[in-house]
């Protein structure tokens, strides 16, 4: 059984700051990253739709310590954000000095930009990561 | 299904910058569980290994052939284990299957890992790669940033104030350090105030130096047989009455039920029920507190605290000696070191010796102890519980 969507074809689309998911035609649930099942029932009869991009922050945390040949890339802030479609996914926030970020980040609305990781020598090649910025209240009301 | 006893143990001093190989720190550990244990090398009939990182660290692969041959269990099946952080605590539950399902009847359980020779950006690198590597890696996900989310949304989600938060991760790393002080395996020997932890080094916020466990090098091993077999060999038999294991995917996908892992209340929900106990009738537990906020989580998730008060409890010297529930009475993951492969066996080592009795000379022993609660974690996605019995 082959994959709706693989890695090549998110990162690929996330390049192009378009967020690839799966909406599950059992139960209406959106996984996103992209599983092979749905992420709730584990269903197959899935559709790939593109998701807003849209969300808030649950947490979040700012980095000083990076892997063999990231430490240019510090201090970087990692944030848990919840999409307007349900799944929460991993990305970096823009537009903040990561030193500043605290408490009151969470619950802060964002959307979604992109960033490339070139990649490292075990990494396979480069993927494309989210990465988050400030959004209006008034864009969603 | 028989039931199994874990008959002797081996441990090295776990450090910094071991001067012994992987096979070396095994297969002394291993020797002296097969002593201890009244065996010879050719009485093993299989060998179970934890090792996570021997390719990397010391362009060691497949390091359970090596050492079996070196302690002379020559030809004797051995099959290492990855679930990264709890690589020796899977090998344990597979090994504790075999024998309890009558197809062998002595069985070496080690662990080793040698992760301070890669020094601290390689390893930082190859323990990243116990999260999700393409969708997740790519942000400068790394298993303290795992905890620095986890800290923020637990403090968010039971309201309780970052600053207070920090004060109860702190009293964890304490507590920790000076348990330590009485474990002669233990590789920081070093009191510590939570003044310290609480200026130490910003690792990835809220995360400091002092609520992180070090890399380090160690092994540790134990035998275990069947009861027949164990009966003829110690009067102080130790069984293993209840084991879980289970799985969870990159840490986004384990969404709406963070802080809490689900993983870890399934498996420690499988030992309770098959040793037919319950989280009030553990009397010591060492849990996997490789950040000081993974140990209140962990201690709330096998329900030996209501969720968001495990911290107020580590406070209130409720996990001491004495205490409601003494936990990591061997100094943790924190004080007594982390080496990876090594840390479930070195968990169980340790309880056994609580079950029969044996470190009151150490001044870390808890009274009369019959049930012991081991929870190892290993990156996003592999849980262990094993309760051992006295009886
Ligand atoms: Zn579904």
């Amino acid at each position: 059984m082959e994959y709706k969507v693989i890695f090549k074809d998110y990162n690929k689309a996330l390049k192009r700051n378009k967020l690839l998911g799966l909406k599950c035609n059992d139960c209406g649930t959106v996984t996103c990253p992209p599983m092979m099942v749905c992420q709730e029932c584990a269903g197959t009869n899935q559709e790939v739709v593109e998701l807003s991009g849209k969300g808030q922050v649950l947490t979040f945390t700012t980095s000083y310590l990076n892997s063999e040949g990231r430490e240019n890339e510090l201090p970087i802030t990692i944030v848990m954000v919840q999409l307007d479609e349900g799944p929460w996914i991993m990305g970096n926030l823009d537009d903040v000095d990561p030193k500043r970020v605290n408490m009151k980040l969470i619950g802060k609305r964002v959307g979604l930009g992109h960033r490339v990781f070139p990649g490292d020598r075990y990494s396979a090649g480069e993927a494309a990561r989210p990465v988050f910025s400030y959004i209006e209240q008034i864009e969603n009301v | 299904m028989r039931r199994v006893v874990v008959l002797g143990g081996g441990h090295s001093k776990f450090c910094f910058n071991s001067p012994k190989t992987s096979v070396e720190m095994l297969s002394e550990v291993a020797m002296d569980a097969i002593r201890e244990s009244s065996l010879e090398a050719r009485d093993i009939q299989a060998i179970n290994v934890g090792n996570v990182l021997g390719d990397f660290a010391e362009g060691q692969g497949m390091v359970q052939s090596f050492f079996a041959n070196d302690i002379g269990c020559f030809n004797v099946p051995a099959t290492r284990f990855e679930g990264a952080c709890a690589s020796g605590s899977i090998a344990l539950r597979d090994a504790f299957i075999w024998v309890a399902s009558g197809y062998y009847d002595i069985v070496l359980v080690g662990g080793v890992e040698r992760a301070t020779a890669m020094g601290t950006a390689l390893a930082t690198r190859t323990f990243a790669m116990f999260g999700d590597s393409r969708y997740e890696f790519p942000t400068g996900f790394t298993f303290p940033a795992a905890f620095g989310l986890l800290a923020h949304l637990y403090a968010h989600r039971y309201r309780i104030p970052l600053e207070r938060l920090k004060e109860q991760m702190a009293a964890v790393s304490v507590q920790s350090h000076e348990y330590a002080m009485k474990n002669p395996h233990a590789q920081i020997h070093k009191q510590l105030s939570k003044e310290e932890v609480l200026k130490s080094f910003m690792v990835t916020t809220p995360i400091q130096l002092h609520d992180a466990c070090p890399f380090s090098d160690g092994a540790a091993a134990v035998v275990l047989a069947s009861e027949e077999v164990a009966k003829k060999l110690t009067n102080q038999p130790v069984y293993i009455s209840g084991i879980g294991q289970t799985s969870s995917g990159k840490l986004s996908s384990q969404y709406q039920y963070l802080p809490r892992l689900r993983a870890r209340e399934l498996a420690a929900e499988q030992a309770y029920r098959m040793a037919g106990l319950t989280p009030q009738d553990i009397d010591v537990c060492e849990l996997h507190d490789c950040f000081s906020i993974a140990a209140i989580i962990a201690a709330e998730g096998l329900g030996l605290f209501e969720f968001g008060t495990a911290g107020e409890a580590w406070e209130r010297g409720e996990t001491r000696l004495g205490g409601k529930i003494p936990i990591n009475m061997s100094g943790g993951l924190k004080a007594k070191g982390h080496p990876i492969g090594a840390t479930g066996v070195s968990q169980a080592y340790e309880l056994t010796r609580q079950l029969r009795g044996q470190l009151v000379e150490q001044g870390r022993q808890v009274d009369e102890a019959k049930h012991a609660l081991m929870d190892t974690l290993g990156g996003d996605g592999v849980l262990v519980s094993i309760i051992f019995s006295a009886a």
